[in-house]
């Protein structure tokens, strides 16, 4: 019920709506939720609204945590 | 696509899962409870479940709309949408949920009522505008994901002089549901449900944001991680509870950086707080009365509230009696141990709510309880 989807934004048609590509397919969404979308930003989108943008800084921090994840660090940490 | 396969990658889940059974400390349980449904679904269709070590146990929580109404509400909707007058639009999740008896808003629409299935809260005002010779109900529920868009209907309605749209307002909210768990007699006194820390739910949180968790952490020393719904995020959110509670800390914690912020979305909150407010009380199925844990519309709205405009009492509900949902959404029981499971009650003949959302805990086990979806290759 509350699984929002990240798509990019392709349009502003106006200060309410959007035009947003989900892979192949252009839908045109409600982003009155939004301050100021701009072209090429990456939103969620659940039951045809945007609920918030996605930081790529941040998104790309949590990815590069999971790809520093040093298994040895607390290896006999728990013995 | 983006921000969805690199989430989903199989490297980064193995070395999370591999993580996971290093730092879980084998002398101690571990029992977590993830609220949300979408989370409940995925920790399945991944096969999150069984890959977790024995002694880390994910409690499935009350957080699925649909398999919390109670059946009285979803009578009230049968109802309206019997009213020849009536056009009832609702969101696809409701439609197969059974009411009281085997009735249900899909089973009203075969019988001629005229049932319509709305992506979004839009289309139902679009419904208005095209047909105004009819009255248009939209039936809004979900938490505080799908409420901003009901209330900015609420306020277009208003803006447009729309004389024919009204809203059946059942609209929920995650932190009382919640403090109503650790409440409960079965977590505080029987133990029957150990509940360790929680899996707070991403997309409710882009709304409210972190903040308001921060009382749990306080009042009942649970750490808190909102988490995402990507495989990799739900890992990761697992062992950042994993860490919390072996260094005996309680902390609110955020692994969905990337789309939820400490104060959430302000603009969406104002438009909450402008149409609607608290009801003194609520009843959800399985978890009875809870105080101050849904919305109702604001009087300045009223002309918008179909409770009002239809002279709706409050609802009885009668549930099943060999249902257990109840249970099952209190985490007191697992759906194997409701004897109508898999028999009486499956996807295709559903009996209970659990069993009829994609985010029920029924259906979860179901559908995916001794298989798994693999994780998506690199």
């Amino acid at each position: 019920m509350c699984l929002a989807i990240p798509a990019q934004i392709v349009e502003i048609i106006d200060e309410n709506s959007a035009k947003v590509a989900l892979g192949s397919v252009t839908k045109e969404v409600t982003v009155t939720l939004i301050e100021e979308p701009q072209v090429g930003e990456y939103i969620l989108i659940h039951a045809g609204f945007a609920l918030n943008r996605i930081d790529p800084e941040e998104a790309q921090k949590t990815l590069e945590l999971f790809d520093s994840i040093d298994l040895t660090e607390h290896l006999g940490k728990l013995a | 696509m983006k921000y969805v396969s690199e989430f989903r990658d199989k490297d980064r889940f193995n070395k999370l899962l591999q993580q996971i059974e290093q730092e879980a400390d084998p002398s101690r349980d571990y029992h977590f409870m993830e609220f949300c449904g979408g989370h409940t679904h995925a920790i399945f269709r991944y096969g999150i479940a069984q890959r977790l070590p024995k002694h880390v146990e994910m409690v499935h929580g009350p957080g699925c709309p649909v398999c919390v109404m109670p059946s009285g509400r979803i009578d009230q909707a049968i109802a309206l949408a019997h009213d020849p007058r009536v056009i009832l639009c609702s969101y696809g999740d409701m439609l197969r949920v059974p009411g009281s008896g085997r009735n249900s808003l899909l089973k009203a629409k075969g019988e001629g009522a005229d049932v319509r299935m709305v992506y979004s809260v839009m289309d139902a005002l679009a419904i208005a505008e095209q047909n105004p010779e009819r009255e248009v109900v939209f039936f809004a529920i979900g938490f505080e994901t799908t409420t901003p868009p009901t209330a900015l209907a609420i306020k277009t309605a208003q803006q447009r002089e729309l004389k024919n749209f009204s809203v059946l307002c059942n609209h929920l909210l995650t932190p009382p549901a919640i403090r109503h768990i650790l409440e409960s007699p079965e977590v505080r006194e029987l133990g029957t449900v150990s509940i360790d820390g929680f899996l707070g739910p991403s997309h409710v949180s882009t709304i409210i944001g972190c903040q308001p968790y921060q009382y749990f952490v306080e009042e009942y020393q649970k750490p808190v991680v909102v988490t995402g719904f990507e495989p990799v995020d739900l890992l990761q959110g697992i062992l950042m509870l994993i860490r919390q509670h072996n260094q005996g800390i309680f902390e609110v914690e955020n692994q969905y950086r990337r789309g939820v912020t400490e104060l959430g979305n302000v603009k969406a909150q104002m438009l909450m707080a402008e149409c609607f407010e608290m009801r003194t009380r609520f009843n959800w199925r399985g978890l009875g009365d809870i105080p101050y844990s849904a919305l109702r519309i604001r009087s300045e709205f009223a002309e918008f509230d179909a409770e009002l405009r239809f002279s709706l009492e409050e609802p009885v509900s009668r549930e099943h009696k060999a249902c257990q949902c109840g249970a099952i959404l209190r985490g007191v029981k697992k759906p194997k141990d409701c004897k109508i499971f898999g028999k009486a009650c499956t996807p295709e003949t559903p009996v209970g709510p659990c069993m009829v959302s994609s985010e029920g805990a029924c259906s979860a086990y179901y559908h995916f309880g001794p298989i798994e979806v693999q994780v998506v290759e690199k």
